[in-house]
């Protein structure tokens, strides 16, 4: 069995590899502390989506109710979710997407590796088993940014 | 030394062993009791950080409960290391709560109940319930005093059961309290929930479809047993003096059914599989049956199976 590598990665965009790097300096204990904030500071959604949820696609891979919308403005990307207060662990997943992905051109967010969820540290703080609800996230965000790119 | 007994809610005095179940307003009146530790256990592994029952501790099935390298649980040293850590020694009275209708804190006490620990009671209504109730929830993290807990071997005969004893238990009541598409074969996973990897959809041969939210009331807390009894017992399931087994997915929702026959019907024989389906879905050589009817025991197979 080889072991998912911790060393950052240089093919990641760089607000994405800020937040590896982050995640990456910290002890086990502090990485959940970590993914608490970042789950405090999920963006409310703006009232286009507030107002019209069935615009967002729901992710029942993650263990509580989130839903996801890419919108692709001229070739950037910005990703919005929605996650009730009372699932932490899907809004800090969401919310490192959202600032991560916020502003990438299409062909990066295409670019990141299906893998990042699991190189930031976090397998031993939430489980393998919780974190494929990030795999979720990012492979529908990649989609969207597909589906809109083509259109 | 044991703290007393919620003796006043009414609704508890019909159940088998009243003594497993606490009020929230019996929970308020006794936290900071000598000899009570609450635990907050939670599917959302950042739950408990955002705002917990003033001094109450936590454990995670994911990361506490489970060995790192074994499907299996703690053994019972590594179990004596975490419940020492958490304050509890051997005669401690752990209230267990936490989200999604107290799951997960089924999930625990029945973890706790294979180590034999005496007095383990859930919370009635779990996390939901008392923070509806505009109870104080807090973001302190206790510093437990570390106690001392004997290194007690697991019982995995009595209220647990392995593929092999399920395959011998065919026959006998299965009860499988996964959501009715679950059990038809329809999806793998539960509704709105990842796929855990099962090759195949459906479920274990004569199994019986009660699927676990049914034990519970809208807000929460466990129905009356005159409730319970007519869904798992006479003109429900007719559950009674044969040996049961439940099963879901991964033995945390079939946890809170068990709890429910064992400690509010008093069934005498109950055990969880705790395999369920991620293992009978995949295991080789063993039978399923798909759609709505619980099928038949496939009768080779019952006789080779022990």
């Amino acid at each position: 069995m080889t072991q998912p590598t911790l060393s950052a990665s240089p093919a990641l965009p760089g607000s994405l590899a800020a937040i590896q790097e982050d995640f990456l300096a910290l002890g086990v204990k502090d990485r959940l502390q970590l993914l608490l904030e970042f789950s405090q500071g999920l963006p409310d959604l703006p009232a286009r989506y507030a107002e019209h949820p069935e615009l967002l696609e729901p992710v029942p891979e993650c263990q509580s109710p989130i839903s996801v919308f890419v919108e692709v403005d001229g070739d950037h990307v910005r990703f919005f979710a929605s996650a009730p207060p009372g699932a932490p662990t899907s809004r800090g997943f969401a919310a490192i997407l959202a600032e991560g992905l916020d502003g990438l051109t299409t062909a990066e967010v295409l670019a990141i590796p299906a893998d990042f969820p699991h190189t930031l540290g976090l397998d031993e703080a939430v489980t393998p088993l919780r974190l494929r609800g990030m795999d979720a996230l990012l492979a529908r965000a990649q989609r969207q940014v597909r589906e809109r790119r083509a259109a | 030394m044991s703290v007393e007994t919620d003796t006043t809610t009414a609704k508890f005095t019909e159940y088998a062993h009243p003594e497993r179940l606490v009020s929230t307003q019996w929970l308020a009146d006794h936290l900071g009791a000598a000899g009570l530790v609450v635990v907050e256990s939670d599917e959302d592994v950042l739950l408990y950080e955002t705002g917990h029952i003033p001094g109450a501790v936590k454990i995670d099935w994911h990361l506490d409960l489970n060995d790192p390298e074994i499907r299996d649980y703690l053994d019972g040293e590594g179990f004596a290391r975490l419940l020492g850590s958490r304050g509890i020694s051997r005669d401690t009275t752990v209230v267990i709560y936490g989200d999604k209708n107290n799951w997960w804190a089924a999930y625990a006490l029945w973890v706790f109940s294979l180590f034999g620990h005496t007095d383990v009671r859930l919370l009635d209504g779990g996390r939901d319930r008392w923070i509806a109730e505009g109870r104080p929830i807090t973001t302190v993290a206790p510093e437990p005093t570390a106690a001392e807990y004997p290194a007690v071997e697991r019982d995995d005969a009595t209220i647990r059961a392995f593929r092999d004893d399920v395959l011998a238990h065919l026959g006998n009541p299965l009860v499988d309290i996964r959501s009715p598409q679950e059990y038809t074969g329809e999806r793998v996973s539960m509704p709105d929930y990842p796929e855990e990897g099962a090759l195949r959809g459906g479920h274990i041969p004569t199994a019986r479809n009660v699927p676990w939210a049914r034990a519970v009331a809208e807000d929460g807390t466990f129905r009356p047993r005159e409730e319970l009894e007519a869904i798992y017992g006479a003109g429900g399931l007719g559950l009674g003096s044969d040996p049961v087994i439940t099963y879901c997915r991964i033995g945390e929702r079939s946890s809170h059914t068990w709890f429910v026959l064992t400690h509010l019907l008093g069934l005498a024989d109950v055990r969880n599989y705790d395999g369920s389906w991620t293992e009978w879905g995949n295991a080789v050589r063993v039978p399923i049956v798909k759609g709505a009817e619980p099928g038949a025991v496939p009768h080779a197979r019952s006789a080779a199976a022990v």
